[in-house]
C-alpha cells in the first residue's frame, strides 16, 4: 500500500474516532448499571448491559411525550417555514441579479445574528401572545429562524429551473401561483427536500427557546426534556439516565439523516457547478 | 387586413443595449413571415414582444385590426415553439400537449380528440405516455410543435425551432414544416439565422441587423435585388463576392480590375460591386466584359465545385462542374446580375 493511502486511511480513522467515540461512550454509558458508570478504574463495556435507564426515561419521565412534542413542533415549523420560503425564493429568482444578491446577503446577515440576543424580546412577545407552553410558541419562532437558510437553498434550486418552462406555462395560460406550485416547485423538489431536512434538524436540536418557553412537562420537547433529567439531589448527576436520554433524543435524527443523506448532499452542492 | 401588424416597435434593454429600433412589419393571415438575421440582431426579442414575454417601449401591435399588445401573454392565443423546446420535464407527452387545453377548461373529449389528431399528424402517437427525457431531439421537437398545434391558435410563433437538430433531420423537418403550414393555412412568425431556412419556408422575409430592419421582401426579391450590402452577403449561399472600388470616369476600378459602370448609376465616389458565384460564367475564350482569372482554390461541393479565382488584385468565387480545374480562365458576369452599392450608405444603387 502506498504512503498516500496509508496516510489517508489514518486520517479517516482519526476523524471517525473523533466524531464517533463520544457517541459510542454515550451509548455504552446508557447501558451501564449505575455502579459501573462512575467506578474507578473505568469500566468500558457494561457487563451486564442494562435497560433500566431507558425504562426510567419512559416511566419516571414522559419521554414519549417529549418525543411526540419534538416531532410535532419540528414538523409544523418546517412546514410553515417552507410555505413562506418557497414564494419568497421564487420572487428572488425573478429579481435582477444585483438586487437579488443584496436581499440574499441581508438574509445571511440576519441568520448570523446571535440567537441569545433574541431570547428576551422573543420571550416577551411569546408571553404576550399567550403562547408560553403552547406549541405555537416554538413553531413560529423556529420557522422564522430557519427561514434564511431555507430561502437560500430553495432559491438556488429554483434558479436551476429553466426560465423557458415558466414562459411556456405562462403562454399556456397558467396563473403565477399555479406556475409556482405546478411547475417551479416540483422541478426544484430536491432543494425543497434539502431545505426541509435541514430545517427539521435545526428545530429538533433547538434548545434555548425550548427550555425557556416550555416549562410544563406535557409541552417539553426532547432537548428540554434532557435538561430536566435530574437526580434525587443537586450533587447527584444521573449519568446513566442522562446518556439514555441523549441517545433516545438523537436516534431519530440520525435515522432521518441516514435515510435522506443523498438529498442533503445533492441539495447543498446543487447550483455550485452548472450542469 | 387580416393578420398581424407591428408598427414602430422599439425596445432598449436595461444597460442601454438597443435591441430594436422602430421595426414595422405585417404578416397576412395564412402567410409565413421569417425574421432573419445574425445572432443578437433582435429577431428573438421581436418574437417575444409579439408573444407578450417582453414589452416594447414604443410601437403598436394589432391582430386582425384589434389591438394586440394590451393582452397578457396567457390570453394572446399564440402557439409558441421555443428553441430549446421548453417541454415540461415532469409531465408526460400527453400532459405536455394537453395542458393549455385543460387550463382553458375544454371538455375532456375535445382534449383527447385534439391530442390524438395532432400526435398522429406529427407521428408521436406512441410516445404519449413517455416523459421528455426519454425522447430523442427530433421527437422532442415534434412534441414542442404539437403543443402549439393542439391549441389551434391564430398565430404561430417559432423561435429557431430547427436549430438544435442535426443537419439531415433539419432538412427533413423543414419540408414537413412547410407542408404543415400550407395544410393549416397557418399565420406564422418564424425566427431563424439560417438564410436557406428562411428562403425555403417564408412568403416574406424581414432581415434584421443590430435591431434595424434591413429589408422586408419575398425571398426571391431578397435574392435578386438585395436592398443593402448586408442583405446581399447574408442571403444566398455560397456567399456573394464583393469588391470595393472607385468611380474612375465611367468605369469602376477595384484592385487591378476594371468594370463598366452602368449608365445613370447614382452613388458617390466609392462603390461596391457584388455578384453571386452562381452568376459567374467561366470560359477559355476571352470576352470584352470578362476578366482574366487564375485559379487559387477549389472546394468540391459534390455536384459542383466552388472555385476561388484571382482577378488582378481581387478574388472572386465561382461555381463550376466538379472536375473542372482550369488554371487560367476568363470569368464573366452578365450586366444584369451585377449588384451595385454605394460604399458610404451600403444601400443598393
Amino acid at each position: 500500500m502506498s504512503m498516500q493511502r496509508v496516510g489517508r486511511a489514518i486520517a479517516v480513522a482519526a476523524i471517525l474516532a473523533w466524531s464517533l467515540l463520544p457517541v459510542l461512550w454515550q451509548v455504552l454509558t446508557a447501558l451501564k448499571p449505575d455502579a459501573q458508570v462512575t467506578s474507578s478504574p473505568t469500566v468500558y463495556v457494561p457487563s451486564p448491559p442494562t435497560l433500566l435507564h431507558f425504562e426510567a426515561l419512559f416511566t419516571r419521565k414522559p419521554f414519549g411525550t417529549y418525543l411526540l412534542n419534538s416531532l410535532l413542533v419540528s414538523a409544523a415549523a418546517t412546514a410553515l417555514c417552507l410555505t413562506v420560503a418557497a414564494p419568497a425564493a421564487w420572487a428572488l429568482v425573478r429579481l435582477a441579479p444585483r438586487n437579488r444578491d443584496r436581499v440574499l446577503l441581508a438574509l445571511l446577515l440576519v441568520a448570523l445574528f446571535p440567537p441569545i440576543l433574541l431570547l428576551f424580546p422573543l420571550y416577551e412577545g411569546v408571553r404576550a401572545l399567550g403562547w408560553l407552553n403552547h406549541p405555537l410558541g416554538l413553531v413560529v419562532p423556529y420557522a422564522a429562524l430557519a427561514l434564511p437558510l431555507a430561502v437560500w437553498i430553495v432559491e438556488s434550486g429554483l434558479r436551476q429551473v429553466p426560465r423557458e418552462i415558466d414562459e411556456a406555462a405562462r403562454l399556456d395560460g397558467v396563473s403565477a401561483l399555479g406556475r409556482l406550485v405546478r411547475f417551479q416547485l416540483p422541478l426544484a423538489a430536491p432543494s425543497l427536500a434539502t431545505a426541509a431536512i435541514l430545517a427539521f434538524i435545526f428545530c429538533w436540536n433547538e434548545f434555548m427557546l425550548a427550555l425557556t418557553f416550555m416549562t410544563r412537562d406535557a409541552r417539553k420537547t426532547v432537548t428540554a426534556g434532557i435538561a430536566s433529567v435530574g437526580g434525587s439531589s443537586i450533587h447527584e448527576i444521573p449519568w446513566g439516565q442522562l446518556s439514555a436520554a441523549v441517545v433516545v433524543a438523537t436516534a431519530p435524527l440520525v435515522a432521518l439523516v441516514l435515510l435522506f443523506e443523498r438529498h442533503i448532499a445533492s441539495g447543498l452542492t446543487r447550483g455550485a457547478v452548472k450542469g | 387586413m387580416r393578420g398581424l401588424s407591428g408598427e414602430g416597435i422599439s425596445k432598449t434593454f436595461p444597460g442601454g443595449v438597443r435591441a430594436l429600433a422602430d421595426i414595422s412589419f405585417t404578416v397576412r393571415s395564412g402567410e409565413v413571415l421569417a425574421l432573419l438575421g445574425p445572432s443578437g440582431c433582435g429577431k428573438s426579442t421581436l418574437l417575444r414582444i409579439v408573444a407578450g414575454l417582453e414589452r416594447a417601449e414604443a410601437g403598436r401591435l394589432t391582430l386582425d385590426g384589434e389591438p394586440f399588445d394590451v393582452l397578457p401573454p396567457g390570453r394572446r392565443d399564440v402557439g409558441f415553439v421555443f428553441q430549446s423546446y421548453a417541454l415540461y420535464p415532469h409531465l408526460t407527452v400527453e400532459e405536455n400537449l394537453s395542458l393549455a387545453l385543460r387550463v382553458r377548461g375544454l371538455p375532456q373529449q375535445e382534449i383527447e380528440a385534439r391530442v390524438r389528431e395532432v400526435s398522429e399528424l406529427l407521428g408521436i402517437a406512441e410516445l404519449l405516455e413517455r416523459r421528455p427525457r426519454r425522447l430523442s431531439g427530433g421527437q422532442q421537437q415534434r412534441v414542442a410543435l404539437g403543443r402549439a398545434l393542439v391549441r389551434r391558435p391564430r398565430l404561430y410563433l417559432m423561435d429557431e425551432p430547427l436549430s438544435n437538430l442535426d443537419a439531415l433531420l433539419r432538412e427533413e423537418m423543414r419540408g414537413e414544416l412547410k407542408s404543415l403550414f400550407r395544410g393549416l393555412g397557418a399565420t406564422v412568425l418564424y425566427v431563424t439565422h439560417d438564410q436557406s431556412e428562411a428562403m425555403a419556408l417564408a412568403d416574406t422575409v424581414l432581415v434584421l441587423r443590430a435591431g434595424r430592419a434591413a429589408q422586408l421582401a419575398p425571398p426571391l426579391e431578397l435574392y435578386a435585388r438585395p436592398a443593402d450590402l448586408f442583405t446581399a452577403t447574408f442571403v444566398g449561399s455560397p456567399r456573394m463576392t464583393v469588391w470595393r472600388g472607385q468611380r474612375v470616369g465611367d468605369a469602376f476600378e477595384a484592385r487591378g480590375v476594371r468594370a463598366a459602370l452602368p449608365e445613370g448609376l447614382g452613388g458617390g465616389e466609392e462603390l461596391y460591386l457584388g455578384f453571386r458565384p452562381e452568376d459567374v460564367t467561366l470560359s477559355m475564350e476571352s470576352h470584352p466584359e470578362g476578366w482574366e482569372a487564375e485559379l487559387e482554390l477549389m472546394e468540391p461541393l459534390g455536384d459542383r465545385a466552388l472555385l476561388t479565382l484571382r482577378v488582378g488584385g481581387e478574388r472572386l468565387r465561382a461555381l463550376a462542374p466538379p472536375a473542372d480545374r482550369p488554371p487560367r480562365t476568363w470569368a464573366r458576369v452578365p450586366l444584369d446580375r451585377r449588384h451595385w452599392f454605394d460604399a458610404a450608405t451600403e444601400r443598393r444603387l
